[in-house]
């Protein structure tokens, strides 16, 4: 299956594109993709940061399980307002 | 109304979107930029926004907030972009039957917008920039 990643933020800085679509085995969860992507993007992996995980513009958990098509993002620590 | 805008936000507009007969307050509120953080001259902020999340999001506050208070309508724009010293980088507007109730759900709303719209502040200063962390009260240094 495939899915669709989107960095913002720092991660959209560290990764060094805003796009990203990654092949993945089925059942693969958001931990999955997370370590997946750090391989590709080793500057990915900012110590110590705390990320929220969103599939579809919905807040998951980091076991979600991901379907074909999906859209990801990583969200790192939000500063709105 | 739940939006993010690369324009300057127009308080009158949603002043006048909460607008209702059934309302005897209108509360508002307006996070604007300080050109001061940590001892830090800031220059200008840069927000960068999830934006259909982010209006889902505000959406969903929205929606809680009517859950807890009796509020009539509620109005959030967020900014995304440039936004220089001074300007509005968000404005809330809530109408109710009694003021208690508007203003505690204006306060509600901006709390939530901090701990869970999908919105990122870039603080330009002089001598650098930061991405502003505020779930975890840290700094992320870009690399």
């Amino acid at each position: 299956m495939k899915v669709r990643v989107k960095f913002f933020a720092i991660l959209r800085e560290r990764a060094g594109t805003s796009e990203a679509a990654k092949e993945m085995a089925e059942g693969s969860t958001v931990a999955d993709l997370w370590r997946q992507l750090q391989k590709d993007y080793p500057k990915l992996d900012v110590p110590g940061i705390r990320l929220l995980y969103a599939v579809n513009q919905d807040y998951v958990g980091v076991d979600h399980k991901l379907k074909d098509q999906d859209e990801v993002v990583f969200v790192p620590p939000v500063s709105g307002g | 109304m739940f939006h993010v805008t690369n324009q300057p936000i127009d308080l009158d507009g949603l002043v006048r979107f909460v607008a209702d007969p059934e309302a005897g307050a209108v509360a508002t509120f307006i996070g604007t930029t300080r050109n001061n953080n940590e001892g830090r001259k800031v220059m200008a902020l840069d927000y960068e926004g999830y934006a259909e999340m982010a209006e889902k999001e505000l959406r969903r506050i929205g929606e809680d907030a009517k859950t807890k208070w009796p509020i009539c309508r509620m109005a959030i724009t967020h900014r995304l972009g440039p936004v220089q010293i001074g300007e509005a980088s968000v404005i809330i507007a809530v109408s109710s039957a009694h003021r208690d109730a508007a203003f505690a759900a204006c306060r509600f709303a901006i709390e939530e917008i901090k701990k869970t719209v999908p919105i990122w502040k870039k603080e330009v200063f002089e001598g650098g920039e930061v991405w502003i962390g505020t779930q975890t009260g840290q700094r992320l240094d870009p690399s």
